[in-house]
C-alpha cells in the first residue's frame, strides 16, 4: 500500500510541475504579441500619454519577471485578472460560460463512447472482416473532416433543408427562458424543473453540434479500442483460452475488455480534454455561449487575460484529467505502481 | 580460375532473378493495400493541380467581378462564384498551391527539428533529456490546434506565422518517437561496435543511428501534414493566421459559412471538400504505411 501512495504523490508533484510549466509557457506566449495591448485598449484615436498610464495601470511597464511575479500571485489568489475588453473579472466571466461548453462537451463525449467503443471492439474481433474495413474507412473519414465544415454541412442539411433542428443561434430560441439553474445543464435542470417545452427547445439546439463533435472524436476512440482490442485478442492467455474452447463471448467481455481498457481510458482523457478546448470552432458556427466563444472573442480583440486565463484552464483540465487517469490505472493495476 | 568466374556469374545472376519475382511480389503485396493507394493516388493528383492547375484556369483568384456575383454553378463556372463574383474553381485551384506547402512545410520542419532533438536528448540523456522532456509534457498539456492558435496570435497572421505556429505545435511529438526509438538503438552492439573504432558520438548518433530511428516518425510525418491542412484551415476559419483576400481554402469556407442560413452551399461546400480529402488522403497513406511496415515485420 506504501508503494501505491508514493506512486499517488509522485504523480501528484509531477502535475503540479506541469502545471507550473503551463503557466510559464502561457504567460511568456501573451507577452510576445506583437501588438501593444494597451495602445489596442486605448483605441486608435489615444495620444501617447493614455497609452502610458494605461500601460502602467496593467503593469506592463514593468520588467518581465516583475509581471510574472505578480502574475502567478494572483493566480495563487485564484484571480484571474480583468477582461481589458469587458472590464469584467475573467473568472466570472468563464464561470458562467463553463455550463454551457460543458453541456455540449459531455454530450459529445457520451454519444461518441457508446458509439466508438462498440464499434471498435466489434472491427478488433471480426478483425480483416468487411465490416472491420467499414469501421476503418469510417474512422479515417472521422480524422480527416474538417470540423468547422462538418458543422456547416449539418447546418446546412439539418436546419436549413430539413429543419429537423433549431437554427444555429445558442442554446434556446429567444423569448424561452433558462431554466432555474441547478447544474447549469439545460437538459437536466429543465427536466428537474418538469419543463417539458424548454427540454425540447434546448434538446433541439444541443443535438446537432454535440453529433458534429461526436463524430470526430469516435475517430481516435474507434481506433484505439480497435487496436487495443486486437493486442489483447492476440495475447497467449487469450489464444490459449480459445484452445481449450472458453466461450468467445465470455472471452470478448470478460477477458478482453478489461485489458484493452486502460489504452482506452488514456483516450478517453484526451478526447475530453479536447472536447472542452476544441469546440472552439463548433461554439463560433452554432453561436454556442461557451468558453471557446469568448476565447475567440477575446482572441480577436487582444484581450490577453482572458486568452491566458482559456489557455491554462484548458491545459489544467488536461493535465488534470491525465492524474486522475493515472489514479484508475494504479488502481486497476497494480503493476503499475511499481514502475 | 574458371571456378571463381563461374561463381561470380552465379552471384550475378542470382541477384537480378530475385529480384524480379520479388518486385512483382512487392506489387502484389502493396495490392493488399487499396486503401494505401487511393490515398497515393488522391496526393499525386493533388500534386498535378499544384503544377499545372493554375494555368489551366482562366479566371483570376482575387480579381472582383460585379457581374456575376453569388452565381449558381453552370458551365462557365463549375463552382459557381462568391460574393465578389470570383469563380470558385479558380480560387480552389490556387488555394491547393497553399495549403499543400503548408502542410509539406509543417511536416518537414517539426520532423527535421523534431528528430534531431529527439535523436541528442535520446542518446546523450542526462539533464538537456530531463529539461526537453519536461518542455514536451508541458507542450502535450495543450491539444495541438490551441497551441497552433495561442502561437498564431502571439506571432502575428501570416503564412510564415502559421507554418511556425502549427510546426511548433507538432514538434513533440518528433522528438519522443525518436527519442524512444534511440533509447533502445543505443544499446545495440553496432553502436559499441562504432564507438569502439574511434567514432565520435555525435557521429554515431547522427549518421549510424538516426537513420534507423526514423521509420515511426516518417509515418507520423505523413500524418502530420494531413493535420496540418486542418488545422490551418481551422484558424483561417476562426480569422487567424491566413486573412482574405488570400486564395485559401478555410478562408473560402469562412466567406461560405456567413451564407449559410441563405443557401449558397457551392460557396463553402467545394473548398471544405477539397480539405477533407487531401486529409483523407494523407490519413489513408499514413495509415497504410504504418500497416505494410508491421506486415513486413512479421
Amino acid at each position: 500500500m506504501s508503494n501505491f501512495f508514493n506512486f499517488i504523490l509522485r504523480r501528484f508533484l509531477l502535475t503540479i510541475i506541469a502545471v507550473f510549466g503551463v503557466i510559464i509557457l502561457v504567460f511568456l506566449l501573451t507577452r510576445l504579441l506583437p501588438n501593444n495591448p494597451a495602445a489596442l485598449r486605448a483605441g486608435p484615436l489615444a495620444d501617447a500619454e493614455l497609452i502610458k498610464q494605461y500601460e502602467r495601470e496593467m503593469g506592463l511597464d514593468k520588467p518581465l519577471i516583475v509581471q510574472f511575479g505578480t502574475y502567478t500571485g494572483q493566480l495563487m489568489r485564484g484571480d484571474l485578472g480583468d477582461s481589458w475588453r469587458t472590464s469584467q473579472p475573467v473568472r466570472e466571466e468563464l464561470g458562467i460560460r463553463i455550463p454551457a461548453t460543458l453541456e455540449l462537451a459531455l454530450s459529445a463525449f457520451i454519444i461518441a463512447l457508446f458509439f466508438g467503443v462498440p464499434l471498435g471492439i466489434i472491427a478488433a474481433f471480426y478483425s480483416d472482416s468487411w465490416i472491420d474495413q467499414i469501421v476503418r474507412v469510417f474512422a479515417t473519414l472521422g480524422a480527416s473532416l474538417a470540423l468547422f465544415w462538418l458543422a456547416l454541412v449539418g447546418v446546412y442539411i439539418f436546419y436549413y433543408l430539413l429543419h429537423w433542428a433549431a437554427a444555429p443561434v445558442g442554446r434556446l430560441t429567444i423569448g424561452i427562458n433558462e431554466p432555474p439553474e441547478i447544474t447549469g445543464l439545460f437538459l437536466i435542470d429543465s427536466l428537474l424543473a418538469g419543463d417539458i417545452e424548454t427540454f425540447k427547445d434546448a434538446f433541439n439546439h444541443l443535438w446537432l453540434p454535440a453529433c458534429t463533435l461526436a463524430f470526430i472524436v469516435s475517430a481516435p476512440i474507434i481506433k484505439i479500442s480497435r487496436s487495443s482490442m486486437k493486442d489483447v485478442l492476440n495475447a497467449d492467455y487469450i489464444r490459449t483460452a480459445k484452445a481449450i474452447g472458453v466461450p468467445p463471448t465470455k472471452l470478448l467481455f470478460k477477458d478482453g475488455l478489461l485489458n484493452a481498457f486502460i489504452p482506452i481510458l488514456t483516450m478517453l482523457g484526451i478526447v475530453f480534454g479536447y472536447l472542452m478546448g476544441g469546440n472552439l470552432i463548433v461554439e463560433q458556427v452554432f453561436a454556442w455561449p461557451g468558453i471557446g466563444q469568448y476565447a475567440w472573442k477575446a482572441l480577436s480583440t487582444n484581450d490577453f487575460n482572458a486568452v491566458q486565463s482559456f489557455v491554462l484552464l484548458i491545459a489544467v483540465v488536461y493535465v488534470s484529467l491525465n492524474f486522475i487517469i493515472d489514479l484508475i490505472y494504479a488502481l486497476i493495476n497494480p503493476q503499475i505502481r511499481l514502475e | 580460375m574458371s571456378s571463381t568466374q563461374n561463381s561470380i556469374q552465379n552471384i550475378e545472376i542470382k541477384p537480378s532473378v530475385i529480384s524480379r519475382s520479388e518486385f512483382l511480389g512487392k506489387i502484389r503485396f502493396f495490392t493488399r493495400f487499396p486503401l494505401f493507394i487511393f490515398g497515393i493516388l488522391v496526393i499525386l493528383f493533388y500534386l498535378l493541380v499544384v503544377i499545372f492547375g493554375p494555368s489551366l484556369t482562366v479566371y483570376d483568384p482575387t480579381i472582383p467581378n460585379p457581374q456575376y456575383t453569388l452565381g449558381q454553378p453552370n458551365s462557365d463556372y463549375p463552382f459557381g462564384t462568391d460574393k465578389f463574383g470570383r469563380d470558385i474553381l479558380t480560387r480552389v485551384v490556387y488555394a491547393t498551391r497553399l495549403d499543400l506547402m503548408i502542410a509539406l512545410l509543417v511536416a518537414s520542419l517539426s520532423f527535421s527539428i523534431g528528430s534531431l532533438m529527439g535523436c541528442i536528448v535520446g542518446y546523450y540523456g542526462g539533464w538537456l533529456d530531463k529539461v526537453i522532456m519536461r518542455v514536451v509534457d508541458v507542450m502535450f498539456a495543450f491539444p495541438a490546434f490551441i497551441l497552433a492558435m495561442a502561437i498564431t496570435s502571439a506571432l502575428g497572421d501570416t503564412v510564415q506565422n502559421v507554418i511556425i505556429a502549427i510546426a511548433t505545435a507538432y514538434t513533440p511529438y518528433f522528438i519522443r518517437l525518436t527519442r524512444g526509438e534511440m533509447l533502445t538503438l543505443r544499446t545495440r552492439q553496432y553502436a559499441d561496435a562504432a564507438i569502439s573504432v574511434g567514432n565520435p558520438s555525435w557521429r554515431v548518433a547522427l549518421i549510424h543511428l538516426l537513420p534507423n530511428a526514423l521509420t515511426p516518425s516518417l509515418v507520423q510525418m505523413t500524418l502530420v501534414s494531413g493535420w496540418a491542412i486542418l488545422d490551418a484551415a481551422g484558424l483561417a476559419f476562426l480569422g487567424l493566421g491566413i486573412t482574405p483576400p488570400t486564395a485559401e481554402w478555410g478562408v473560402m469556407v469562412s466567406e461560405g459559412a456567413q451564407r449559410i442560413i441563405t443557401g449558397e452551399w457551392w460557396v463553402w461546400l467545394y473548398p471544405g471538400a477539397a480539405i477533407v480529402l487531401a486529409a483523407f488522403a494523407f490519413n489513408l497513406v499514413g495509415d497504410g504505411l504504418r500497416d505494410i511496415m508491421t506486415r513486413e515485420e512479421q
